[in-house]
């Protein structure tokens, strides 16, 4: 089944064009990789696909299950099945983990959670990311480590239960253990009910998830897909190559 | 994100609803000397209360109108009345006051709240008390808690020992103005080592157009003895201005506790120019909660002086400034004895142009040494258009004091409420989180009626178009 489907997607931030045409189909099932050097646009298309404000959509199309994507809220995205681990996760004070994450599974799922089914739930997945109970007291993110705040991310993500999740960076900031235990809970959430896309410029995550297509993004498009063997060709060479066939097609054109 | 933020307006619905004035006694506009000596005539008070209203009517007019805070050069005095005697005596039944007057309360929850969870209530209608009731069993410890008028008489000793003692009539302007009109308040007095459980709550409400509403509140707190007192204001709203100059003086003795918690919600065509005082012996402690709200202008700094060894207090105060507010607001700390410390939790939003003002002082005297103290001032701005000013002043007369000072001025970010919304979590809803968790702190000290109320305050209006 279709999940999301990109086209010629362009976007501008204050006047500069960043997203230049953007195509990318993602069906359930699968785990898609994009990667690309700084400033390549990833996580730009990452916040353009939530709808953060800043950006401004300029051409193209996103069908989103079959509805129009770029015509909702934030909050209409996430209730249609979206979810976005952000980067940088914002700290609100005076807001709890338990209460945040309670309130979001009520928007997305239509009904609030009973009470005892939630706890079991939300500990169940606490343990499965090595983090202590504690948390779901803590203010959201206040004086959380780079670390614990991606693991929060990946923690809402399990109990939201997106149709597509997808993960800006997830592996910056986070120590080796941590990555292993970020990325193997996600590949465990993975189903043939979902997809997932990784935003990422880090080849190590590739040995705890197993990615059905591998893309590059350079300079605002999509300028190769493959599968794990591009990963390996990255790796090898780096994106220098890449950034020549983006200019030779620039060329072409 | 050129879109503003907006957070609604506070729903004022119970609070304006207003009553036909149905008076006994009106004083005539502005303040001579024959409208004092009414006053205290309509009041049967003894010759010393008389000529203490005169003498305080002296210092009043020879004072000028202060100018170093909120611009009160609109506030035009003669024009307000000083004396509204609502057309009934104090009662001790619900039963027994006036229909409109008694619904007035029950729109406001008050007897529902007494009911519940309270050991005493009492309330003011205008100038005077109206209702007045505490449980039985406090009444048979000796607790006492009844309005300043009947204490002026029954407990006349009590009250001349401490009456306009820590806030006199040369403090400034508007405390001359109380000392020569004041009108009603409460008046508790609890024995050495008694502790009332429930807490205890006046409710003062200006219904008369174009009043002053000047209470007066004395509290004792004897030895060992604890209190919780909570006092809630509101007025409807008038398009004249009204005037709030009220009183209150807290003694705490030796090893007393008292709790005194505060949610004003003046209309916002009142100048809420209010003073208050405690006095903390040996061990003694003082907590004040403090809610503003309303009123035009407010100018409202909670002092507590500690003046035995081994005082604390602590003041936790949240502040909400809309359109057309300035409130200016803190508390003042005098550390007077050694081992002496204090807490300061300060909040304040301001939204729609509103503009919060955090005004505080700590003094420590030279003789003062081990003094700890914390202060912490946060404000958060909901739009471009308020604004939010911190004044701390800190003056240190020693140097083995422990002192920390915090003081913070942030907006809504626009971040974070697209972080929110990325959960599901619509706008007005992620911006009322967001708010909710910022007085968080805050609204865990409250009376929980007033937490849910406050809670209820932050309702959202849709505005912006993220998304």
């Amino acid at each position: 089944m279709q999940i999301i489907k990109i086209e010629n997607l362009k976007s501008q931030v204050e006047g500069q064009d960043i997203l230049k045409g953007i195509d990318l189909t993602i069906n359930s099932g699968e785990i898609h990789v994009i990667m690309g050097p700084n400033g390549a646009g990833k996580s730009t298309l990452a916040n353009v696909l939530m709808g953060h404000p800043a950006h401004e959509v300029t051409d193209g199309s996103v069908s989103f299950l079959g509805k129009d994507l770029l015509d909702m809220k934030v909050d209409e995205r996430a209730k249609s099945g979206l979810f976005l681990s952000f980067q940088y996760p914002q700290e609100v004070p005076g807001v709890t983990v338990e209460n945040f994450i309670r309130t979001a599974k009520k928007e997305v799922s239509g009904i609030m959670p009973m009470m005892t089914h939630f706890n079991k739930e939300i500990k169940g997945r606490l343990s499965e990311l090595s983090m202590d109970e504690k948390y779901l007291d803590r203010y959201l993110n206040v004086g959380f480590s780079g670390g614990e705040k991606k693991k929060n991310e990946i923690l809402q993500m399990a109990v939201l239960n997106p149709k597509l999740a997808i993960l800006d960076e997830t592996d910056s900031g986070l120590d080796i253990d941590a990555i292993r235990v970020v990325y193997e809970t996600v590949q465990k959430l993975s189903s043939e009910n979902n997809a997932i896309l990784v935003i990422t410029h880090y080849n190590k995550i590739l040995n705890y998830i197993k990615p059905d297509f591998v893309h590059v993004l350079v300079d605002g498009k999509i300028v190769k897909s493959g599968d794990l063997s591009l990963a390996e060709e990255i790796e090898r060479s780096g994106y220098e190559v890449f950034k020549a066939e983006k200019t030779s097609e620039a060329v072409r054109a | 994100m050129a879109n503003k933020t907006y957070i609604a307006d506070v729903d004022r619905g119970i609070y304006d609803v207003v009553n036909p004035e149905n008076h006994r006694f009106v004083a005539d506009k502005g303040l001579t000397e024959d409208i004092i000596r009414d006053i205290s005539k309509e009041k049967n008070e003894p010759e010393w209360m008389l000529e203490y209203r005169l003498k305080s009517l002296e210092i009043y007019k020879s004072k000028p109108i202060p100018t170093w805070g909120a611009d009160l050069s609109d506030l035009d005095v003669e024009n307000i009345v000083h004396y509204v005697r609502p057309n009934t005596d104090m009662k001790t039944s619900w039963d027994d006051v006036p229909s409109e007057i008694k619904e007035t309360f029950e729109r406001l929850g008050i007897p529902e709240a007494e009911r519940k969870s309270l050991a005493g209530v009492g309330a003011q209608y205008d100038s005077e008390v109206v209702y007045h009731s505490m449980q039985e069993e406090l009444i048979a410890q000796g607790v006492v808690y009844t309005d300043m008028d009947t204490a002026v008489k029954e407990y006349e000793d009590i009250v001349k020992k401490y009456f306009m003692t820590i806030i006199t009539n040369r403090d400034h302007k508007f405390s001359a103005l109380h000392g020569a009109v004041w009108s009603g308040g409460s008046f508790v007095y609890v024995p050495e080592g008694v502790h009332v459980g429930l807490p205890l709550q006046s409710y003062f409400r200006l219904n008369a157009k174009g009043a002053g509403q000047f209470e007066h509140t004395l509290i004792v707190v004897e030895k060992n003895a604890s209190l919780h007192f909570i006092e809630g204001c509101s007025a409807p709203k008038y398009s004249v201005q009204n005037l709030h100059a009220g009183a209150v003086e807290l003694f705490v003795k030796e090893g007393a506790k008292l709790r005194y918690s505060t949610i004003e919600n003046w209309s916002r065509n009142m100048y809420n120019l209010n003073t208050k005082r405690s006095v903390v012996d040996k061990n003694g402690k003082i907590e004040w909660v403090s809610g503003s709200f309303g009123s035009r202008v407010s100018m409202l700094y909670p002092m507590s002086i500690l003046r035995g060894e081994g005082a604390t207090s602590e003041f936790t105060g949240i502040t909400f400034a809309a359109k057309g507010q300035y409130l200016d607001t803190g508390t003042k700390v005098v550390h007077a004895a050694p081992n002496t410390s204090s807490i300061v939790n300060s909040k304040s939003i301001s939204k729609d142009g509103g503009h919060a003002f955090y005004r505080g002082l700590l003094r420590v005297t030279p003789n003062a040494v081990n003094v700890k103290s914390t202060v912490n001032c946060e404000s958060l701005m909901l739009d471009s258009d308020s604004k939010s000013d911190t004044l701390p002043i800190i003056e240190i007369g020693n140097d083995k004091v422990d002192i920390g000072h915090e003081a913070k001025i942030g907006r809504i970010s626009d971040e974070t409420i697209f972080y929110l919304m990325s959960r599901g979590i619509d706008e007005a809803e992620a911006k009322a989180m967001i708010v909710r968790g910022f007085v968080e702190p805050i609204t865990k000290e409250l009376p929980l009626e007033y937490a849910v109320e406050l809670n209820n305050l932050i309702t959202l209006e849709l505005e912006g178009t993220i998304g």
